[in-house]
């Protein structure tokens, strides 16, 4: 009697957890959730003033430690060449659909007139941690290009490996145009630790931690993001189907 | 065995009803839509839920909090087993989709049902407990009933009983609306359309926290509700849920 009863309380979850894995490795149903992304993506944008800012904390506010995530190291010899030089010929490239191709030096990028912003880094994990950052708005250095009508999307092309595959990440021009996307080059009133990507990483204070490329070297402004390595829009997209849009 | 097959077989079962026997139409249709609704929408939210919970099983109070700051409540590496959660092997990236696109059927739900009760007077009539109900000595009384595991027979079953109107009222009016908006204040884009959600709550950790507390509180509103059914008749409960009809037990 017993053993019936386990057998069937087994059967009963083995059903319900078999089920549940069966359907998430099912590709259309995979693809009913997928488009639940795009749900959320309209339903916030709907909502969301185009300029609505994320909160600005205080000093008071900081986290003591702002955990880094990710790459904490980039481990390319190139990128130790650029750490032994202190950054000092680190180039920022800007191509795609812009009139006007860019490379502009790190130390010309410091120079621009900047904005400091104190905000909340949130991971996808579920943590939270405020910092204050430095940076010149992403809009501005997008304008001295002079993007193209044709361009949807900006890419971010990174310095780090995640074994041989290179980081990057996208933002559409709704959150790539946003104030308070910034090319940040100083963190808690210091130029950016290693850990948090140094010399230049984006901030898009909308949307989760992973969006928020660290070491970026060359920003690509495309019509599409098929042609775009996997395809999806960014490293965690191509290679574990985290969502594009990370408003949530 | 389905529930349609428990049934059937019931009813095929069921000698010629008797004078006595009494079916009475208990659950409009709205109410029982939504019940099924979010049997499955619950079940699956509180289990990728707790996937997404294992990502980082550390809970803190405030605007931020991250491995250096101090949790109230922690835990070492993956406390949650694979058969509490989807999927049932560590995938945060699975979870989040399961868990965005369960919400949406949990929110709608949850407000068409609203609408529904308040224009069918479900909520009026049914749900909202009278005075004589909320009385100390009526509570006291009821608490006693259902330890001794007296449930109410005749035209009194028609109806919820005190405990049952408030822990649904706190279900449908507290603990879902609490989930639903602290949820939303773990958005990074909905704190910036609605930054009033950060000062209700105190801050996106305490939002993360109070989810997790209304997420276990709903959990134990579940395990006490299936008891209670199995205790009062499951077969009459679960086909009142269905159907609508309930058997009335003589007085």
């Amino acid at each position: 009697m017993i053993d019936r009863r386990r057998f069937i309380a087994a059967g009963a979850s083995g059903l319900l957890l078999g089920g549940c894995d069966r359907l998430n490795n099912s590709p259309g149903f995979r693809g009913v959730l997928r488009s639940a992304e795009k749900l959320t993506m309209a339903g916030q944008r709907l909502i969301s003033p185009r300029n609505a800012l994320a909160r600005e904390y205080g000093e008071a506010d900081l986290s003591p430690i702002f955990r880094s995530n990710g790459t904490a190291m980039p481990g390319t010899p190139d990128y130790a060449r650029h750490l032994a030089e202190h950054f000092a010929n680190w180039r920022l490239t800007v191509d795609g659909l812009v009139a006007r191709p860019l490379s502009i030096p790190i130390q010309t990028l410091r120079a621009l007139p900047h904005r400091t912003q104190i905000t909340r880094h949130d991971c996808v994990e579920g943590w939270s941690a405020i910092g204050k950052w430095h940076g010149v708005q992403l809009s501005r250095i997008l304008d001295h290009a002079g993007l193209s009508t044709r361009a949807r999307y900006i890419v971010f092309h990174c310095a780090d490996r995640f074994g041989d595959k290179p980081y990057y990440e996208s933002l559409d021009l709704v959150d790539a145009f946003h104030p308070q996307t910034i090319l940040a080059w100083g963190m808690n009133g210091h130029l950016l630790p290693v850990p948090n990507g140094a010399p230049l990483r984006l901030r898009v204070e909308r949307q989760l931690g992973y969006k928020h490329a660290k070491y970026v070297q060359r920003i690509q402004a495309v019509d599409s993001l098929v042609h775009v390595f996997g395809g999806k829009g960014g490293y965690w997209e191509d290679n574990v189907d985290y969502e594009w849009y990370a408003g949530i | 065995m389905d529930d349609a097959g428990v049934i059937a077989e019931v009813q095929e079962a069921e000698p010629p009803t008797p004078p006595t026997r009494r079916i009475a139409y208990r659950h409009r249709l709205p109410t029982r839509l939504w019940h099924w609704i979010n049997a499955l929408t619950v079940f699956v939210m509180l289990m990728s839920g707790l996937m997404i919970f294992n990502a980082h099983p550390h809970l803190y109070w405030g605007k931020y909090g991250a491995n250096f700051d101090h949790p109230w409540l922690t835990f070492h590496g993956r406390p949650i087993p694979g058969w509490a959660t989807i999927p049932s092997t560590y995938n945060l990236a699975a979870a989040r989709r399961w868990h965005l696109a369960f919400a949406w059927l949990l929110v709608v739900g949850l407000i068409v049902f609203l609408i529904a009760s308040f224009l069918n007077r479900h909520a009026q009539r049914d749900l909202a407990p009278n005075g004589e109900e909320i009385r100390p000595r009526h509570i006291w009384q009821d608490i006693v009933e259902h330890a001794r595991l007296h449930f109410p027979r005749g035209d009194a079953a028609l109806h919820y009983n005190i405990l049952q109107k408030l822990s649904y009222m706190t279900v449908i009016f507290v603990l879902l609306p609490l989930m639903l908006l602290t949820g939303l204040t773990m958005s990074p884009t909905m704190d910036a359309a609605w930054p009033w959600l950060l000062d209700l709550f105190q801050g996106r950790q305490s939002a993360r926290s109070i989810h997790f507390i209304c997420a276990m509180l709903l959990l134990a509103f579940i395990i006490v509700h299936l008891v209670m059914v199995v205790l009062a008749g499951p077969i009459n409960e679960v086909r009142s849920m269905i159907t609508g009809r309930f058997r009335v037990p003589p007085e």
